[in-house]
């Protein structure tokens, strides 16, 4: 390589300095040591205390649940939304663009302070479907609680990642299918559902991986009390007990290896279902 | 279906769903404002008092002002480490760019808790002593604000006429270090502004970094909002809508720098 290729080369070390100390070095210090056992010898023993105990197969199914949840509530209640999106004028279209792009960023701490007024115990809208006597309790601190403040965080972040994609579909083809006969279901069922397929299980990925990863809201909304993956390995690097950082490195390992793999079954699926172009 | 009736559907549906997602933002808004709500369904009593026992507290101005201290000084480092490597890959290796793409999506993929438990124990020691610190946190930073700068540069060069622009200036007897100063930099100020205002929302927004590693020794916003959460829900509802203006406003400026 000659010089005028190799100076520009220059540019590149202090970015991968700054890139290789705080995003890949703490990442190979989780998986070499989530092998490395309390006396410092190699072994699996990490591994096998995560998957021969019920409290941390509990955290995991319980973060499942809660992301599954509210990945398909999000994405269910993005795509009716996105689609009735469309049909609105573009001023009134771009105030709530910029609306969903605004509240994709409340998330964490200042959400779940906000749902404990309105959905806490004595929270507004808790009074309200009480005295309408359609619940008797909320549990804003449990399974139900957190599968609703997620969704609720799921939406924007869905419909933002959706709404470009809709643009796929030509306002023609419904006009053509409707002149073919087909019914309004129709279209959707075999047409519009289709088209929108890969971006719709791209975008499911990324709101599962974005509530497996989920910390503040859970930990504020319920003092690390319950039992999620994230909030356990938080717990075993700085909590009150004593720390282990290696059992904190091994459950780290199988949560981001669960995510490869989920996302490597997205991309097959991907590949197969329809495609326009 | 007939367009009214169909037209009437989608103002609906739109509509409702605009409104729950409205609802923790208004009863915050309502409760930051009103004296008292207990165990009713109103409140009663309006005043600002919340709002001035918090900007009149110095703990508050103290966390705000380390939070906007860390953004600022994070987001000036990243824009000087990630603008110039973009650029050199789109101009001379434009072949690593799926390897930099790749990368740039890391922070995505790793949770920061999983991150957490790494960097607490690499430097949580001598000889680099860093957790306690905001160093730190600048460090994770530049990896959260790296894939939004990276696709807004990336985007405007693509839109710019790169090679002819560089050719020229090289024809008129600039180097290249001058040519990308004075002629590509400014043509992609606006880009990189908007990216940097959303990186910015995005970084006074984080809360697990800031908790983790470093804590009550450099108490940003959002670490401060939690230590909070003892106090009177009206001071922290107050809290969070000063909190989310200040979100508003950068997000609003941003929208503004990318028309």
């Amino acid at each position: 390589m000659n010089n005028r290729l190799c100076r520009p080369f220059l540019v590149f070390i202090p970015f991968f300095i700054i890139l290789g100390l705080f995003q890949l070095a703490p990442l190979v210090w989780v998986v070499i040591n989530s092998f490395i056992n309390n006396d410092g010898h190699w072994s699996l023993a990490n591994y096998q205390q995560v998957v021969s105990s019920p409290f941390y197969r509990q955290a995991f199914t319980h973060s499942f649940l809660v992301s599954i949840f509210s990945a398909v509530a999000g994405l269910l209640i993005a795509t009716i939304g996105c689609a009735s999106l469309r049909h609105m004028q573009g001023k009134i279209r771009n105030i709530m663009i910029a609306f969903t792009n605004m509240t994709s960023n409340f998330a964490g701490v200042p959400l779940a302070f906000a749902f404990i007024i309105v959905l806490g115990f004595n929270g507004a809208i808790t009074l309200i479907l009480r005295k309408w006597g359609w619940i008797n309790s909320f549990d804003l601190y449990g399974t139900q609680g957190l599968s609703v403040v997620y969704t609720y965080f799921q939406i924007p972040l869905a419909m933002l990642l959706l709404y470009p994609a809709f643009d796929a579909l030509k306002v023609d083809w419904e006009e053509a299918a409707s002149l073919l006969g087909a019914s309004h279901r129709y279209y959707w069922q075999h047409i519009a559902l289709p088209v929108l397929s890969p971006a719709l299980l791209g975008t499911f990925i990324i709101l599962l991986a974005n509530g497996l990863g989920t910390y503040a809201t859970a930990y504020t909304l319920t003092s690390g009390n319950y039992n999620l993956v994230t909030v356990r390995i938080a717990n075993l690097v700085a909590g009150d007990l004593f720390l282990q950082p290696n059992l904190a490195a091994a459950i780290s390992v199988i949560l981001m290896s669960l995510l490869i793999f989920i996302t490597c079954v997205n991309q097959w699926l991907v590949k197969r279902s329809y495609h326009v172009y | 279906m007939s367009t009214k009736r169909a037209m009437a559907y989608h103002y609906s549906v739109t509509c409702f769903i605009y409104f729950l997602l409205l609802i923790p933002l208004l009863a915050t808004l309502v409760y930051s404002l009103c004296d008292q709500w207990g165990a009713t369904i109103l409140p009663s009593g309006f005043t600002f008092k919340w709002y001035i026992q918090l900007w009149t507290d110095p703990r508050f101005l103290t966390a705000l002002y380390h939070s906007m201290t860390l953004a600022v000084g994070t987001l000036i480092l990243s824009a000087v480490l990630i603008v110039p490597c973009v650029f050199v890959v789109f101009y001379y290796y434009p072949k690593l760019d799926t390897g930099l793409n790749i990368l740039t999506l890391l922070p995505f993929a790793i949770p920061p808790v999983v991150s957490s438990v790494g960097l607490l124990q690499l430097y949580s020691d001598y000889p680099l002593l860093l957790t306690g610190t905001p160093w730190i946190l600048v460090g994770c930073y530049v990896g959260i604000a790296l894939p939004f700068i990276y696709r807004a540069v990336n985007n405007n060069l693509r839109a710019l006429n790169v090679h002819d622009l560089m050719d020229a200036a090289r024809l008129l007897g600039a180097s290249s270090t001058q040519a990308f100063f004075k002629l590509i930099l400014p043509n992609i100020r606006k880009g990189l502004m908007a990216s940097l205002f959303l990186s910015f929302s995005f970084l006074i927004g984080e809360f697990v970094f800031a908790n983790l590693l470093a804590g009550a020794n450099f108490e940003t916003l959002q670490v401060y909002l939690y230590n909070m959460q003892q106090n009177s829900s009206h001071f922290t509802s107050a809290l969070v809508i000063s909190y989310f203006s200040i979100t508003l406003i950068l997000t609003l400026l941003a929208t503004r720098f990318n028309r």
